[in-house]
């Protein structure tokens, strides 16, 4: 089955030349962008299936001797393609501060502190029905500088394959309520409010566990829709 | 051949955000001695084909070193043929993070010529997305060989206004390393697609 990739979709992301995004206005290009046709370069891409996936590499509370400070959560969901079809055995790779809103990155000098049982670096691949799970705790809003008072949503990092290098894409997913909502550039930076909507995960009783974690749904739809070749007429 | 798609509705993609500054200790964490998923060595033992260099130090609009890029490429190898798993062999997929100099390379055999839009062959390049702190969306360039005669009739470069083609052709040195620096905005701003 191949897939086709209409140009629309991309309507969705944010334009790299956001400048209420301080760091956007040296490196976003200023020329414009050349249409690129979809050739096997870009039709392709890397299949991982379970290389380089280690048994727990999804549950981030469980990488070291003791248990994480924080409020632990699932988050679960399903990678979709635009018609809503199930991307399976798909790569997701996941990186988030820790319950105090610090990075184990050597460059993050925010002065809260780092949790010794907490790395905060996860992957998992999606089942036959495109659903992926973690186990993780809840991270902190974090100071950022970009302007006066910044600070970052709560959010987790999140890399995604998908079929090819046409679904590639790198976002963050948010938790839902958060008042730092609207003084967020980089969440601001999508400015169709549907598609800003589709970053921010739902809390779930029935993913929650009771007396253990709080439960969050977050399904992610890469790019894709089904391409139907339709048969030449029969000519005999 | 017709094209249609069936689906009468379409879900909305998740839309795209910056990878930040903080990615290296899960996605290139070898500083930190977690496994990589990828490396800048894309040439795995006993692969056949022309051993390649390319490196090169990714700019900013002023012309500063960018320090906390990822750049991936994705290549057929010497024969064109694009591998569907990365499970053995040649994988044609590889991940870098920038120096605090900006600078990044891969190891790499160089790729073969490819089908194109049109019956059309492409000259032989490497897709390279760019990610980093100020990116919020991938940005996808293409590295070319400035020794490959097929450049010429290469079906995307000629989709570039000529004066900015030199921006996606890495220039081989006197030591056979490829050189291919990317600049993300300025005067000799890299080309970047919309793919
Ligand atoms: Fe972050």
């Amino acid at each position: 089955m191949s897939l086709i990739y209409p140009p629309q979709s991309l309507q969705a992301h944010p334009l790299n030349a956001s400048p209420e995004y301080k760091s956007t206005l040296k490196r976003a290009p200023s020329q414009p962008l050349i249409l690129l046709p979809h050739t096997l370069s870009e039709t392709t891409g890397p299949v991982f299936g379970h290389v380089g996936v280690a048994e727990g590499d999804s549950d981030l509370t469980r990488q070291h001797e003791g248990e994480p400070l924080g409020e632990r959560i699932i988050v679960t969901g399903r990678v979709l393609d635009e018609d809503g079809r199930p991307v399976p055995h798909t790569l997701v790779e996941i990186w988030q501060a820790n319950a105090a809103g610090r990075y184990v990155h050597v460059r993050d000098q925010h002065p809260a502190p780092l949790d010794p049982n907490f790395t905060g670096a996860g992957r998992a691949v999606t089942d036959a029905d495109g659903r992926y799970r973690f186990v993780t705790v809840k991270p902190g809003a974090y100071p950022w500088r970009n302007h006066h008072n910044a600070w970052r949503p709560a959010h987790i990092h999140f890399s995604l394959f998908g079929a090819s290098f046409l679904s590639r894409v790198i976002t963050q997913m948010y938790f839902p309520g958060d008042p730092l909502f609207k003084y967020d550039p980089i969440f601001q930076s999508v400015t169709d409010e549907k598609a800003r909507d589709r970053l921010v995960s739902r809390f779930d009783i029935d993913t929650t566990e009771p007396e253990w974690a709080l439960g969050y749904q977050f399904d992610i739809v890469l790019r894709g829709r089904n391409a139907t070749p339709l048969e030449e007429p029969h000519d005999h | 051949m017709t094209i249609e798609t069936k689906a009468e509705t379409t879900l909305g993609i998740t839309p795209s955000q910056t990878i930040g500054p903080f990615f290296a200790y899960a996605l290139t964490p070898r500083a930190y001695g977690g496994p990589e998923l990828a490396t800048e060595q894309v040439a795995t033992d006993g692969i056949a084909g022309e051993r390649i260099r390319v490196e090169g130090t990714v700019y900013d609009g002023d012309g500063l070193p960018v320090g906390d890029a990822m750049i991936e490429i994705w290549q057929a190898d010497p024969q064109g043929r694009f591998h569907a798993s990365g499970n053995a062999g040649f994988t044609g997929f590889g991940r870098a993070e920038t120096t605090s100099e900006g600078r990044y390379f891969f190891e790499t055999v160089r790729p073969g010529g490819l089908p194109g839009p049109g019956g059309a062959r492409q000259a032989p390049h490497l897709t390279v997305s760019v990610f980093a702190r100020g990116v919020l969306v991938r940005l996808a360039t293409r590295i070319y060989f400035s020794d490959e005669a097929a450049n010429d009739g290469d079906p995307v470069l000629a989709l570039v206004p000529a004066g900015r083609r030199d921006t996606l052709i890495a220039q081989r040195g006197g030591d056979g390393v490829f050189r291919f620096d990317i600049c993300l905005q300025g005067e000799s701003e890299t080309v970047f697609f919309e793919a």
